[in-house]
This record gives C-alpha cells, sequence and structure tokens, in this order.
C-alpha cells in the first residue's frame, strides 16, 4: 500500500510518494499561484515517477494522499486572504473593558476586524447565568451583520467549554434571521480562556473561505491525476485531519509546515534527539527533537501575533535560505532573498544577484548550475561570506539548544547544503536522502489520533481518567494507528460542579504511528 | 522616595508579581494590557515608599478575589476594580491618599495600578502578604491583629455588599467568601482602610519594586539566551527543588477557591522522582516521592522551564515541562505567630512547618 504526502509552501511544492515504508520517488516543483495547478503537476509527475520505479501503475494502490500546507499561516502572517469577520461576544455586563481584537497588531485588526457587537448572556463556571441571553439584541445583530454585507461570523460565550448553550442558540438566532452566515463558535475550537478561545475562534472564521477554496482546489487536483484515494490535510500535532473538518477548521492546520519538516527529519534520519536545521529559499527553522517529536514552544503561542493556547513546535526562524542575498564584499548576509526566483537571478542560474547559495557553490559544498559563472569572485568575498553564513546558523543553533552537551544536527530543506559541516556545540551534522523535500515526508508518515471528550457522571476520577482514555487509544487503532506507539498529548478534565453526581469532563487525546508504517519498520 | 513606573515597568511587573505569586493572584496577562495602553497614550503611575505617607493618610486596600480559573473567562478591568473603592469612600465619608494591592501575586499586584490610572492616586510600594495567599487572615495586617472591618465586595452586576463588622479575619473571610462565591466566584474587594502609620508598622515593604527588579532580571537573562532559572535563582536567593514533566492535574473550583495537586515526573537528575504540589489558589506543601519536602510559608514556585515564566495553578496542564523553586518568606511568616496564620495547618494540612532555607532562630 502507498501514501503520497505533499507540502504546500510559499515558495516550493514537494511531494514524496510512499511504497511500503520507502520513499520511491519524491520531487521538488515550484508552487503556483493558482493551488490548483501547482498540486495536481506534482500529483501526476510524482505517480508517474512512482510508476517508473516500480515497474507497474499505482493510481489504486494509493490509500491516502496527506498534504501540510503553509497557507492558512501564511494568510494570517501577510493579512492576506482573510475574511472580515463580525465579532459577538456573549457575556456582558463582565468583560466590558476587554472587547475582542484585544491585542491584535494594529495591521491584521485592521484587516479581520469589522462589526464588534458584546450582549448580555453567558454562564459562571457552576452552570448559573451571568445574565439572561439578550435574543431580542441578537436578532438586530444579524440584521446589522446581513446588511453591512458581511458572511463570517465569531460567536463566543462566557465558560462556553463548560456550557454551549448560548453559543448555539445565539447561532440559530443568526442563521434565521440572515441564513447565508458562516459561523464559528468559539467552543468548537478551544478550551477555558476566554480572549485565547475568542482569538482562535475569530482567526478561524477569517480563514474558512480560503479553506473552502483550498481544499477544493486540492480534491479537483487528486480527481484530475486519476486517484480515488481520500484527501487529509496535516495538523500542527503531527496527525491528520479529514479534509471536510480541515475546510470548517483551518486553524488546526496552523504550523503543520515546520512540524512535519521536523518528523520527516526524525524519520530519515532515525534520530529521535538532534537539533534540526531546514533551509528554505528566504528564512530557515532551526528547531529540536525530542524522542521523536518536535520540542514544544511553552508559553501562550501567538499566529502572526495573534495569542492562542496553540500547542506548537518551538521554532527559531533564522534570516538565512537559499536565496539570501550576498552584498558589500560578504559582509552583509540578507536579510533579504530573491526567494522563488533564485533559479531566475542566482549568478550560478545566469543570473545578476550574488546568493547564499551561489557561496555555496564557490566554496564547492554543492555542485548547482553553472560555476563558471562565479570565476570572477574573488576567494576573499566567498570565504568571508562562507564564515558570516556559518556564524549565523551556529548563533542560531546555540539559541534553540538547551543542553550542554554536544548534540547531532540533521540538514534538511531545500537549501540544507548550507549548513556547515563544523558547528560549535554539534557533535555531527546528518545529512540525509530526500533531506530537500523532509517536509513532503512528513506530511506521507503523519500519524493517527485518537480523541475523546466526554461527561463521567458517578466514577471515581482515576476510573473515569482510564476510561477515557483508553477509549481514545481504542479510537486511534480503529483509525489504523499502531497500539503499541502510542503517547498521550493531552489529558484534562474539569469537574462540572452544577451538574449532579460529580460530574467531570475529561478530555483526552493519544497518537500513533500508522500500523502499517510501523511493521513495515520492524520488518 | 517616589518614582514613576512607565510602560515597560508594567511588563516587568507582571513577570515577577507572577513568579510571586507561587501559582496564584490570577495571569497578570490582561491588567497588564490595560496599564500598557494607558502608558501609550502618555499616562504613568506614581510609586511612594511607605515611609513617604502621613501618619493619618487613609490608604486603600484593593484586590480581586476568588477562583483563578474563572479569572480566565471573567476579567478585571479599571471599571470593575473602582466600584469598592467607591462605596467604601462613601461609606467612611473621606477620600484615600494612596492605594496599596494586598498582595503582589500576580493580577493582584496591578489592582492598585489600575485605580491608580483611573484617579491619579499614587500606589504604595507594599503589600500585605509578600507574595499570594488566598485568605484575609494571611495578610501582615491579620498577623499584627488591626482591626479587619469595614470590607467592600463588589460583582460586575449592580451588587455591592460592605461588611461592617466580623468577629475576627476568620469570620470576615467566610463571610465575604460566600458573598464572592454568589457572585460567580470572582469579585472586587476595598479592605479594611489603614492609616499612613498602619501601613508603616505593618505592611511588608518595597515588594513592588522588588517585583520588578525580579521581572526585569528574567528578561535580561532571556535577552542574552541565559539559563532564565538560574537567574531568578541568583535574583531571589531561591532553592532549585525539581525539575519535571506534569502528568497530572487535579482541580476543583469550590468555596471560591480553586483546589487540587499537581503531580510532576521528574527529568534529568530528578528523574526517578515524582514531585505532588497540592495548592489552594496557590501552592501549599510539595511532597518528593511521598516525603514532605517543603510547605507555606516558603514560596512555592512552578516555572516553565525554557523561559522561566511562572505557571499559574490555573494554567498548569498535562505536558508541560516545569522547574520547582522554593524562595525565602519574607521573616513575619517564619514567627511562630506567622506560622499559626499561613503554616501548612492554616491549609488543613496536618503538618509542621518544612522549610528548605536555614533556620535563622524565628521558627521554633
Amino acid at each position: 500500500m502507498s501514501r503520497i504526502g505533499l507540502d504546500v509552501g510559499g515558495t516550493n511544492t514537494d511531494a514524496v510518494f510512499f511504497h511500503n515504508d520507502r520513499v520511491v520517488a519524491a520531487l521538488k516543483t515550484p508552487t503556483t499561484a493558482d493551488v490548483f495547478g501547482g498540486v495536481e503537476k506534482a500529483l501526476s509527475t510524482v505517480l508517474e515517477k512512482a510508476e517508473a520505479a516500480l515497474g507497474r501503475p499505482q493510481r489504486d494502490t494509493v490509500e491516502a494522499v496527506i498534504i501540510g500546507t503553509t497557507h492558512f499561516t501564511n494568510a494570517v502572517i501577510e493579512r492576506r486572504h482573510l475574511d472580515k469577520v463580525a465579532a459577538v461576544r456573549i457575556g456582558l455586563p463582565a468583560n466590558a473593558g476587554t472587547p475582542p481584537f484585544i491585542d491584535w497588531p494594529d495591521d491584521i485588526r485592521d484587516v479581520v476586524r469589522s462589526q464588534i457587537h458584546m450582549v448580555a448572556g453567558g454562564h459562571e463556571f457552576d452552570g448559573r447565568r451571568i445574565a439572561a441571553l439578550d435574543r431580542e439584541r441578537l436578532g438586530k445583530i444579524a440584521r446589522e451583520i446581513d446588511a453591512a454585507g458581511l458572511r463570517a461570523v465569531a460567536i463566543t460565550s462566557v465558560f462556553s467549554p463548560l456550557d454551549a448553550g448560548d453559543e448555539e442558540e445565539a447561532r440559530d438566532i443568526l442563521s434565521r434571521e440572515a441564513p447565508d452566515l458562516d459561523i464559528t463558535l468559539s467552543h468548537e475550537l478551544g478550551r477555558i480562556g476566554l480572549l485565547e478561545r475568542e482569538n482562535v475562534a475569530l482567526l478561524n472564521a477569517s480563514l474558512r473561505g480560503l479553506a473552502r477554496k483550498t481544499t477544493d482546489a486540492f480534491r479537483r487536483a487528486i480527481a484530475e491525476s486519476g486517484l480515488t484515494a481520500p484527501l487529509y490535510l496535516s495538523q500542527n500535532d503531527g496527525t491528520i485531519i479529514r479534509e471536510a473538518a480541515a475546510s470548517r477548521f483551518p486553524v488546526y492546520c496552523f504550523a503543520s509546515g515546520p512540524t512535519n519538516s521536523m518528523r520527516g527529519a526524525a524519520f530519515l534520519s532515525g534520530l529521535r534527539d538532534a537539533i534540526v536545521v531546514d533551509v528554505g529559499g528566504t528564512t530557515s527553522d532551526i528547531g529540536c527533537l525530542r524522542g521523536g517529536f518536535p520540542r514544544e514552544a511553552n508559553a501562550a503561542v501567538e499566529v502572526g501575533g495573534v495569542r492562542t493556547l496553540f500547542r506548537m513546535p518551538d521554532l527559531l526562524a533564522i534570516g538565512l535560505g537559499g536565496g539570501t542575498i550576498i552584498a558589500d564584499e560578504g559582509a552583509r548576509i540578507g536579510p533579504q532573498s530573491v526567494g522563488y526566483r533564485l533559479l531566475g537571478e542566482g549568478r550560478v542560474f545566469g543570473g545578476q544577484t550574488l546568493t547564499a547559495t551561489d557561496i555555496a557553490v564557490a566554496s564547492g559544498r554543492i555542485r548547482l548550475g553553472e560555476a563558471d559563472r562565479l570565476a570572477d569572485l574573488s576567494p576573499d568575498v566567498v570565504d568571508r561570506a562562507a564564515r558570516n553564513m556559518a556564524a549565523i546558523i551556529a548563533d542560531g543553533v546555540d539559541r534553540m539548544k538547551t543542553e550542554a552537551a554536544a548534540q547531532p544536527l540533521v540538514a534538511v530543506g531545500g537549501g540544507s547544503f548550507l549548513v556547515p559541516a563544523d558547528i560549535p556545540g554539534i557533535s555531527e551534522v546528518i545529512r540525509v536522502e530526500h533531506a530537500d523535500v523532509a517536509n513532503a515526508v512528513g506530511a506521507a508518515i503523519a500519524q493517527i489520533g485518537g480523541e475523546v471528550d466526554q461527561i463521567f457522571v458517578e466514577q471515581p476520577r482515576e476510573q473515569a481518567l482510564a476510561e477515557a482514555q483508553a477509549e481514545a487509544v481504542r479510537r486511534a487503532v480503529e483509525a489504523g494507528a499502531d497500539p503499541d506507539t502510542i503517547d498521550v498529548l493531552e489529558i484534562e478534565d474539569i469537574p462540572l460542579s452544577y451538574m449532579p453526581g460529580n460530574a467531570l469532563r475529561v478530555r483526552v487525546r493519544v497518537v500513533g504511528d500508522s500500523l502499517r508504517r510501523a511493521s513495515a519498520a520492524a520488518a | 522616595m517616589r518614582q514613576t513606573l512607565k510602560i515597560d515597568d508594567m511588563r516587568y511587573l507582571a513577570t515577577g508579581a507572577w513568579i510571586l505569586g507561587t501559582g496564584g493572584g490570577g495571569s497578570p496577562y490582561v491588567p497588564q494590557l490595560t496599564m500598557r495602553a494607558f502608558c501609550e497614550k502618555g499616562g504613568s503611575v506614581d510609586l511612594i515608599d511607605p515611609q513617604d505617607l502621613g501618619d493619618d493618610d487613609l490608604v486603600a486596600v484593593v484586590s480581586t478575589m476568588g477562583a483563578p480559573l474563572v479569572f480566565v473567562e471573567r476579567m478585571t478591568d479599571p471599571d470593575f476594580a473602582m466600584k469598592p473603592l467607591r462605596l467604601m469612600e462613601a461609606y467612611l465619608g473621606r477620600r484615600f491618599s494612596a492605594v496599596m494591592a494586598i498582595e503582589v501575586g500576580g493580577a493582584n499586584s496591578f489592582q492598585p495600578l489600575l485605580i491608580a490610572a483611573a484617579t491619579g492616586l499614587p500606589v504604595v510600594d507594599a503589600d500585605a502578604m509578600g507574595r499570594a495567599y488566598p485568605m484575609l487572615q494571611m495578610t501582615s495586617f491579620a498577623i499584627a491583629d488591626l482591626v479587619n472591618f469595614p470590607q467592600v465586595v463588589a460583582d460586575v452586576r449592580d451588587n455591592e455588599t460592605l461588611i461592617g463588622r466580623a468577629e475576627s479575619w476568620t469570620w470576615m473571610e467566610q463571610i465575604r467568601r460566600k458573598i464572592c462565591v454568589e457572585f460567580g466566584s470572582i469579585a472586587t474587594t476595598c479592605q479594611a482602610p489603614r492609616t499612613g502609620a498602619e501601613i508603616k508598622a505593618h505592611a511588608i515593604h518595597g515588594t513592588i519594586s522588588k517585583a520588578i527588579g525580579l521581572g526585569r532580571e528574567v528578561f535580561r537573562a532571556r535577552a542574552v539566551h541565559g539559563d532564565v532559572i538560574d537567574a531568578i535563582i541568583e535574583e531571589t536567593g531561591a532553592n532549585a527543588l525539581f525539575a519535571g514533566k506534569v502528568v497530572d492535574v487535579q482541580r476543583r473550583t469550590e468555596g471560591g477557591y480553586l483546589r487540587g495537586t499537581v503531580r510532576i515526573q521528574g527529568m534529568g537528575e530528578d528523574r526517578d522522582s515524582t514531585l505532588e504540589v497540592a495548592f489552594q489558589n496557590e501552592f501549599t506543601v510539595a511532597w518528593r516521592d511521598g516525603e514532605v519536602l517543603v510547605t507555606t510559608p516558603d514560596l512555592i514556585c512552578i516555572l516553565e522551564t525554557e523561559n522561566g515564566e511562572a505557571v499559574g495553578t490555573e494554567s498548569l496542564r498535562y505536558g508541560q515541562r516545569v522547574s520547582v523553586l522554593a524562595l525565602p518568606a519574607p521573616a513575619i511568616h517564619r514567627t511562630p505567630k506567622g506560622l499559626q496564620h499561613v503554616g501548612p495547618r492554616a491549609f488543613g494540612h496536618d503538618l509542621d512547618f518544612k522549610t528548605v532555607f536555614p533556620l535563622q532562630g524565628d521558627v521554633q
């Protein structure tokens, strides 16, 4: 059985064809402005290559196409393709001084914020009401939103993870008045913590239009390339989500790219603990692998400057990539980059701009393009630039290392040749086959998750937790996870003091390797 | 001595006071935002030394009380913070001349700043705990047997209560806690008014500037990518107790408090051990492999290992990498009288005070 993993980045689309746990075909193509064209081309090309390598048709053996995409993260970071959102906050008179969009950077707030509505309602932690839900006001709000031609709405009610009733009723009222509204409810996305949960709901509402277009293009591309396999998107925790869910909850796909490239680096190198440097066209990400997973950022995670409670890999982005421009006789490295225009503008590719890639070619670290075009470059300039580039990487690595002992480093990404062999604090720089498509490898080996979110009544806590965990494991295994590889990602319980009988809401998330991959690795 | 608090001080205070909060006092994120916005518009807050108070000056001692898990859904803004102060002034028929935090922990260290921003009153560089504690009888004023009434407890709705008299600090706490639960386990308070003379004699001095200094040190260590935990130990004279990963959090909001325990599986040198820490809003007792390691009033602080950020009892979660430190308690808490008020028995643990710091004749 086979899987295709794709990583659709801002610059390149990478694809790998995985057959019995081996990469049998891989490729890197430029991402096209129309998502469909680039993905369709990558899919059909990698399929052809795989068929050539294996010597037989492969279309029907593909069990899944898994796509990791930075589209949604990039939209937030670049403040592009975001829809205006009407924010509805339920909970007055509480929180009047902390309205929606508080603490958002000005530029994204200007793009996303439209109407802000704060209405009476919401719950206390013990299930009582803060105030009666202002239904009449909600009806007026629906008409105001509709009159302004807005569609995206995010509704957030105080303590909705404990009682979602007001969010659901508000949605029903709004939909009745204005049936075309596209509504995100905060309790579907987040936990206790009003502002962070609301921020995620606002971002999600703002991204839904783009998410529908993007997943639709992915699906058409799959059909066009003659595949019948289902489409999955990879999530920031390294697991996959069905296309339909991804188009409703695009925020779950945030940061899946870096997670994939680090998991891909772990798979390709066989290492579970290492520093990973993923060199792209404009920047490089440095992260730490711990036990085969990216080390997580601990504190509240910001996406494009907006505070959330997502769990994300702890990454340091440095301004050095394959297209980074070298100036001042090698004294100045970037941060400007020719980016995806490297193949036209880089010196070895016939262009006029001296880039980090040219320096790597001139110093003999890699053979690419026409090295002759660099004949006029003074060895001093090459030497100075190479030393400065090495220093930037060494500094970044040092900042991410939290242990004094020397550690191995895995270099991946299209520009991994920029990583020098000698880095202080690094025992060995490991270069692996398919390093340039590590993120697509990470997508292909994405894990299977199992989740339980359930209320237990009249049971001792230990027993409730154990039951919830067993059920989460059962669901993961049923979805194809290997029971021997299952890890608990999250356990959380909140006593619901307003319900009789010691009610406890338990939420457990587990992940495991897909069974086929695990058994192939064992064989 | 009077100093002016500026925008950077808000960040330092938030970080330092969150550490001194020993898990309680509520996250300072929102009040810090409010104060930064105030400073950005040109506002500033005066911080005055307790010695600069006139003996007859009237000082408002303020807080948000309740269960920290509620604070992340229902936040305190300047209007909410001001409500009890206004009612107290109307009752007394006098205006306050300065405002002070009941505790220099988490969001509560910002409570007087929110009021200062709204009124222009100066903030006294002191508090009544030198950290955060959940109950009134744990203040230095209670330990000194000062008068405990009157007290105002306000709801965000149009409910404001004034407790005119209570038989003891413990009674005052019981009464106001019932009111607070009725309000949703969050209420703003204005406590028994204090004179300048009382503040000089019985408050714990210099604690706001101490928290700011600690926060500044954390930011300095982060800026040079130093070990933040080591920097905190250096700055506070703390003792490193444990490092590991959170594997279980048991939490319930009851009686107006957040109670529970957290279990931490050791990593590195502590890999074969487990630490359990009990909390009632704040961390109170830590057991290492079942043996009592340290108790209140030593400050038990749980910090994110990577960046030294404090973790509140409401934000503990499975999988967090944390370091546990003990900081020395203010001298008043280590006296026999102090221990009656804030020792482990005051939290229902039938244990003697166990400290990781040398006994200096102040404890029997």
